[in-house]
């Protein structure tokens, strides 16, 4: 490749870098949503007052992109109650008071796995959807025709400030990982893996390095830790060379890509049939008293995680699921740890709020930072004029929302803001095109 | 609900720049190129650069209080304006003609078009443009007390007589304030190359082009470094041209608009009947600057959606 992608150099503040997991008790109670993946929510197939284990279906997957849910305690249904998601949504959510006892569901064994279609069911039966954060159904990645497949691609890179938890994966989970690669390399054909990881992980490179040489297949890329290394076209582009058009996926290049720790949890159900029902995540932030990598029943309120971790320093002012990047802002510490959530953060006060907004000074540091080549300038201005054509122009399509041209603004400038804005926008001025189209 | 959680769109951290540590580094950038100048031309030096900062910050606090925007002084954009105006005066010029050309850069090139950012040719250049044309006291430039000559390097150039080279890149010549001295304004250029506040490609391409343009009509490499290391090319091409609101954001932009200055730069002082052409040049080349601009985006990784 002729070219490494612009991005920006953050501050890495991995605290919690090469310390073990430590697991939390059991909570009272786990409040499961449908909707802890991208597509269709789940729907609830046990009733208030049903007993379920450790590993019990509590919700069926609902059309072609969806997950199962499976209770994380054993105990007893207490509700089924509407919530209000992070994206405004309100969604079922499955509430189960917990017996204590953590019993595993006694129907829990082993999936036989001995062709691809076998594989593809025993994920999708797991539960697991990409846990980097996005939360795509996995198993929609494998349920493809091998022959388009050249490379696995797993992300190691954890480019976001804070968290560790995926290095954590890739020091103390490689056996599950080279499980699940032994299993995709066998039923997929797969005969190339790239394991891309940022190189401020030596401990993490060192033990990825030994799986490499296990398995011939296996080549371990280490990349500068620039931010957003850990984007998917991103590390497509940096690990292959290839270019996955815009609104394409990586398949389109003959690539999957995949989370380290999706491929370790892959793994850990081969070997014992038990769904994702934990995540071992990273709670840290300005405000947290004890940062650590706590290892969560999935449903777990954010404040009884936070409380596990000391608690805080000082009454926090933002909460974030996800890092701070990228991460997703939350306004009610009873919010639940989801299948994706990777890291918990706690800001205070005098990190919550951003600097005054100010005029743009046009000094061009969103538009070069941008990994993608998005001017956000540009893009701004054709938004508040309502100018589809130029929104497109900039690259309204091609936005990941890494979040590097407001992170580098000297003017505070709401830069990823007004690129979702401009999308929904572009979207809203298209759907209007076409059906203006459709009438003639 | 009752959260006092703040919400808010990712990211939420940013990044420690903000306009007015980037406007100090450019005054501190300045400081060598101004202390030159002090030592080179003395006392009425300071004079000058305490006024045109002086009338630059309150001309524009006033218009902002008079017209009831919101203060923005504190950004320090205002003592850069002032400051690089001064720079670019000779130090006996009369203080009422640079307070005049203060408020002038202030008020009618950068408040009148929305103020910071919204500018659209260099204040600082327009200011003193204006002031050329405006007041006959321009063409007369000071001389440091042990200069040897009584004619500025391109006036002498243009006689056909080559000053000392050394002399040149210490700045022991006639000119403007801060304009003398191509050592320190070198300095001063590496600070913000170092500090990431402007990128090689537009000094070197303006410098480059005229030393090459030079050279190719000259054909003599000493006439040539004394034509680049005369005038005010440094302080342009380094501090003048790369003004953000008024130059190319991409790495293209920016060489083109570099070529371009230094072409007009070399036309002017050549054949033209000014001895300098710096502050015309990228005078011209701001107002070309959104056509650069839209020749030279980058390229969309992946394209555009099919």
């Amino acid at each position: 490749m002729a070219f490494s992608l612009h991005g920006v150099h953050l501050p890495h503040r991995k605290n919690t870098a090469d310390t073990a997991a430590v697991a939390m008790e059991t909570p009272k109670t786990v409040t499961l949503p449908m909707g802890m993946h991208i597509g269709a929510p789940a729907v609830p197939v046990v009733k208030v007052g049903d007993h379920v284990d450790v590993g019990t279906l509590v919700a069926e997957q609902n059309g072609a992109i969806s997950s199962p849910v499976y209770a994380s305690v054993s105990g007893t249904v207490k509700a089924i109650v509407e919530q209000l998601q992070v994206n405004g949504r309100k969604l079922p959510a499955v509430v189960i008071e917990s017996d204590g006892a953590n019993t595993p569901d006694p129907a829990i064994a082993p999936p036989t796995v001995t062709n691809q279609e076998e594989l593809v069911e025993a994920i999708r039966k797991s539960g697991i959807v990409g846990l980097g954060g996005a939360g795509f159904p996995t198993y929609v990645k494998f349920k493809v025709d091998p022959a388009k497949v050249e490379a696995l691609i797993i992300n190691g890179a954890e480019c976001e400030p804070y968290i560790t938890s995926d290095s954590l994966t890739m020091t103390q989970r490689a056996d599950e990982m080279a499980d699940a690669l032994r299993a995709l390399e066998t039923h997929l054909g797969i005969k190339k893996v790239i394991i891309g990881i940022e190189n401020n992980k030596k401990s993490a490179i060192a033990k990825m390095k030994e799986l490499a040489n296990a398995d011939p297949c296996v080549q371990v890329v280490t990349l500068p830790a620039v931010y957003p290394q850990g984007g998917e076209k991103v590390l497509v582009y940096h690990t292959t060379g290839k270019v996955i058009p815009a609104g394409k996926l990586p398949l389109d290049v003959g690539c999957i890509v995949v989370n380290c720790t999706t491929l370790a949890c892959i793994g850990q159900y081969l070997k014992t049939g038990m769904p994702l029902v934990d995540k071992c995540i990273t709670v840290d932030g300005s405000a947290v008293k004890e940062p650590k990598n706590v290892i969560v029943p999935i449903g777990t309120a954010m404040e009884e995680v936070f409380a596990f971790c000391g608690g805080f320093k000082e009454e926090p002012g933002k909460v974030l699921y996800g890092g701070p990047m990228m991460g997703v802002a939350v306004a009610d510490l009873s919010a639940p740890v989801l299948k994706n959530t990777n890291a918990i953060l706690a800001f205070d006060q005098k990190d919550a709020v951003a600097g005054k907004e100010t005029a743009c000074i046009r000094c061009g540091a969103c538009y070069n930072h941008c990994p993608f080549g998005i001017n956000p300038v540009a893009l701004e201005k054709a938004y508040r004029e309502g100018d589809a054509e130029a929104m497109e122009k900039a690259g309204a399509d091609v936005c990941m929302e890494c979040g590097c041209c407001a992170f580098i603004c000297p003017a505070n400038r709401p830069l990823v803001q007004n690129n979702k804005l401009a999308k929904v926008a572009l979207r809203d001025a298209r759907a209007a095109a076409k059906e203006k189209e459709d009438q003639k | 609900m009752e959260s006092k959680l703040h919400i808010s769109v990712s990211p939420h951290i940013r990044s420690k720049r903000n306009t007015r540590n980037i406007m100090l580094d450019v005054i501190l950038s300045l400081l060598p190129a101004t202390a030159a100048g002090i030592v080179l031309f003395g006392g009425s030096a300071v004079a000058v650069v305490v006024t045109c900062i002086a009338a630059a910050v309150l001309s524009e606090g006033f218009f902002n209080l008079i017209i009831k925007k919101e203060q923005t002084v504190n950004d320090l954009s205002a003592v850069v304006t002032g400051l690089l105006l001064a720079l670019n005066l000779p130090a006996n010029i009369p203080l009422w003609q640079a307070v005049i050309g203060s408020v002038f850069a202030i008020v009618i090139v950068k408040c009148f078009f929305g103020g910071i950012g919204c500018n659209v040719v260099n204040p600082a250049i327009t200011g003193r443009v204006f002031m050329l044309i405006a007041f006959g006291s321009m063409a007369q430039a000071a001389f440091p007390v042990d200069s040897a000559s009584a004619a500025t390097p391109l006036v002498e150039l243009s006689q056909g007589n080559v000053p000392d080279l050394l002399e040149l890149f210490l700045g022991k010549n006639g000119g403007a304030i801060g304009e003398t001295s191509v050592l320190a304004l070198l300095i001063g250029g590496i600070y913000l190359l170092a500090r990431g506040v402007i990128s090689w490609h537009l000094p070197v391409a303006y410098i480059g082009t005229v030393f090459l343009f030079t050279l190719a009509v000259q054909g003599d490499l000493t006439v040539t470094l004394a034509y680049i290391f005369s005038g005010g090319l440094f302080i342009g091409a380094i501090f003048m041209a790369t003004d953000y609101v008024t130059s190319p954001s991409t790495p293209a932009g920016k060489l083109i608009f570099g070529i371009g200055a230094g072409v007009i730069t070399v036309l002017i002082r050549l054949w033209g009947n000014y001895p300098e052409g710096v502050s015309f040049a990228i005078l011209l080349m701001n107002i070309l600057n959104p056509f650069i601009e839209k020749w030279t985006p980058r390229k969309l990784f992946g394209g555009k959606k099919a």
